[in-house]
C-alpha cells in the first residue's frame, strides 16, 4: 500500500532520514521503533506530506506522492489518512463534538445534520459517551487521545498514523489504546503505522516492526523475527540496555 | 559590527519575504475557497467588539489631554484659548486616532492572536488542521486579517468621536471656550479628506498588525517560552512598524493631496 524508497530528509545540516526503505502492507499494523530523535515522527510526517522529503520516493497505492505540492491534491491525498498526534492536538476553542466532526466539512460531503450522530458513533467506538459538549481542557490525557482517535475515525481513513499513542499514559490506559488499535484493524480493516517506545504494546499490536537508527531502517520484520534477531542495535533497543552499539550522550 | 548588521539584514529580509509569502497564500485561499464565516465573525467580536470599551476610554482621555495642552499653550501665546477644536480634531482624525487605536489593538488583540496561533503551533494543532483537510492560512489567518482590517478603521472612528467629545468637555467646562466656537472650529476646517487620510492609515495599520501577529504565531518554536517570545516580538514589531509606516504613508498621502 505504501512503499518508501531511499527516503532522505534533513533539517539544516542535520540528516534525520538518510535512506529509509520500508514497505507498509495493506490492512497490517506496522510499528516503527527507535530512540528519541531518530526521525520516526519525521518519517510519518513525510508519509502524510506534512513535510516534503529532500530525496527518495514515497509511493501510495502506486502513485508517487513525494513532491506533491498542489494544496488541493494534497488535501485529496490526506483524505486517505488519519493522524493521531502525540498529545492529541485537539482544538482548544472547540467542544469535543466539534473536534470529532471537524474533518467532515473539509474531507467529506457529509450533511451537517449527521454530524451529531457521527460524533456519538465515533466516540462510542473509542469507549466514550456523553462528552460531546465538554472542552478538551476538561479531559484527562487518555480521554484526549481517545477523542483524537475518534476525530481520526470520523472521516473513515484507509491508513491511520499513530504518533506514540501510549506515551504518557498509565499501563491500563496504554493497554486500552493498544486494544483499540487492534479492534480498529479487525473491525474496519484499516492499515496502521504506529510509532512507539513501548515495546510491550509494540509486540502486542504489530504485524511488522521496523527499527530506525541513524536515519536508516536497521531491521523490518515480523514480531517473531524481531524477538529472535541477533542484530545488535535491535537487540539492545528491545532489551533496553545501556550497553551496546547505540550510544546515548549524557551531558552534565 | 558589519557582521552583526549583515546578520540582522538577512534576518529582517528573510522574515519579510516569508511574511509576503504568507500574504500571497492568504490571497490565494481567499479567492479559491469559501470564507470561514463563523471564524471571521468570532474574530470580529474578539478583535473589534471586545475592544470598544478600551478604545472609547483611550479616545476620551487623549482628546481631553490634547484640549488641555492646546488650551494652555494658546493661553500662553495668544492670551486666549483659540483653535482648540481645530487642534484636537486635526490631531486626532489625521494622526492620533489611527496610531493610538492601532497601538492599543496590537497590544490587546494582536498579542492574543499571536499567543493563540503560537500555542496551536507548538501543540501540533496547526499540523492537525492540515491533516483534516484545511490549513492554517485558510482557517486562522484569513479570518483574523479580515477582522483586523474591518475592526481597526471602525474603532478609529469611535476613538476620533470620543476624543473630540473629550476635547469638548475640557474646552467648554475647563477652559471656558464657548461650545459654538469649539464646534465651529471643527465644522469649518475639518474635511472629508482628513477623515479619509485617517482611515487609509487605520486600514494599512490594521492589515500590518494582522500580518505580523499571524506570521509570528505561525513561526513560533520551542514550547511555552517560544510562545512568550513570539507574542512580545509581535507586539514590539507591530508598534515599530506602525510608526515607520505612519511616516511614509503621511508623506505619500500628502503627495497625493489627501
Amino acid at each position: 500500500m505504501i512503499k518508501i524508497e531511499n527516503l532522505q530528509k534533513h533539517f539544516g545540516p542535520k540528516h534525520i532520514l538518510n535512506g529509509v526503505n520500508l514497505e507498509i502492507k495493506d490492512g497490517e499494523v506496522t510499528t516503527i521503533i527507535g530512540g528519541s530523535g531518530t526521525g520516526k515522527s519525521t518519517l510519518i510526517k513525510c508519509i502524510i506530506r506534512l513535510l516534503e522529503p529532500d530525496g527518495g520516493k514515497i509511493l501510495f497505492e502506486g502513485k508517487d506522492i513525494t513532491h506533491l505540492n498542489n494544496e488541493f491534491e494534497l488535501a485529496k491525498l490526506r483524505k486517505n489518512f488519519g493522524y493521531l498526534f502525540q498529545e492529541g492536538a485537539l482544538f482548544d476553542s472547540l467542544t469535543v463534538g466539534e473536534n470529532v466532526t471537524f474533518g467532515l466539512k473539509y474531507l467529506t460531503d457529509t450533511p451537517k445534520s449527521e454530524y451529531a450522530k457521527i460524533a456519538k458513533e465515533k466516540l462510542a467506538l473509542v469507549g466514550l459517551k456523553d462528552i460531546e459538549n465538554l472542552r478538551p481542557s476538561e479531559l484527562s490525557g487518555g480521554m484526549k487521545k481517545r477523542v483524537s482517535l475518534a476525530r481520526v475515525l470520523a472521516t473513515n481513513p484507509k491508513v491511520i498514523l499513530y504518533d506514540e499513542p501510549t506515551s504518557g499514559l498509565d499501563p491500563i490506559m496504554s493497554e486500552i489504546i493498544s486494544q483499540l488499535i487492534l479492534d480498529l484493524k479487525k473491525k474496519l480493516g484499516v492499515t496502521s503505522i504506529v510509532i512507539t517506545h513501548d515495546m510491550k504494546s509494540a509486540f502486542e499490536i504489530s504485524d511488522t516492526l521496523a527499527m530506525l537508527y541513524e536515519g536508516k531502517v536497521q531491521l523490518a520484520a515480523s514480531k517473531e523475527e524481531f524477538k529472535r534477531t541477533q542484530n545488535p542495535y535491535v537487540k539492545q533497543f528491545i532489551e533496553g540496555s545501556a550497553n551496546g552499539p547505540i550510544q546515548m550522550k549524557i551531558s552534565n | 559590527m558589519f557582521k552583526k548588521t549583515g546578520k540582522f539584514l538577512i534576518f529582517f529580509f528573510t522574515q519579510f519575504g516569508q511574511a509576503t509569502e504568507m500574504i500571497k497564500e492568504a490571497f490565494f485561499w481567499f479567492i479559491k475557497t469559501p470564507l470561514e464565516v463563523n471564524q471571521t465573525l468570532q474574530q470580529i467580536v474578539k478583535i473589534g467588539v471586545e475592544s470598544v470599551p478600551v478604545i472609547l476610554m483611550t479616545g476620551l482621555f487623549v482628546g481631553m489631554v490634547l484640549a488641555l495642552q492646546a488650551g494652555n499653550t494658546m493661553q500662553n501665546i495668544l492670551s486666549e484659548p483659540l483653535y482648540i477644536g481645530l487642534l484636537v480634531s486635526f490631531s486626532l482624525v489625521r494622526e492620533l486616532g489611527p496610531v493610538l487605536t492601532a497601538f492599543v489593538i496590537s497590544g490587546r488583540a494582536g498579542a492574543a492572536v499571536t499567543a493563540e496561533i503560537g500555542t496551536m503551533k507548538v501543540t501540533e494543532q496547526i499540523d492537525a488542521l492540515s491533516t483534516l483537510g484545511t490549513n492554517a492560512i485558510r482557517y486562522l489567518v484569513i479570518p483574523r486579517l479580515i477582522a483586523f482590517t474591518i475592526s481597526i478603521p471602525i474603532l478609529t472612528i469611535f476613538a476620533d468621536i470620543m476624543g473630540i467629545f473629550g476635547g469638548f468637555i475640557v474646552s467648554v467646562e475647563g477652559l471656558g471656550v464657548p461650545s459654538s466656537t469649539y464646534t465651529n472650529d471643527i465644522t469649518t476646517y475639518l474635511g472629508v479628506d482628513d477623515l479619509i487620510h485617517g482611515l487609509i492609515k487605520a486600514t494599512v495599520f490594521a492589515f500590518t498588525i494582522g500580518v505580523i501577529c499571524c506570521y509570528k504565531g505561525l513561526n513560533t518554536r520551542g514550547g511555552a517560552e517560544g510562545v512568550g517570545k513570539a507574542t512580545t516580538g509581535a507586539v514590539v514589531v507591530s508598534m515599530v512598524m506602525i510608526l515607520v509606516i505612519d511616516y511614509f504613508l503621511t508623506a505619500i498621502l500628502h503627495a497625493f493631496g489627501v
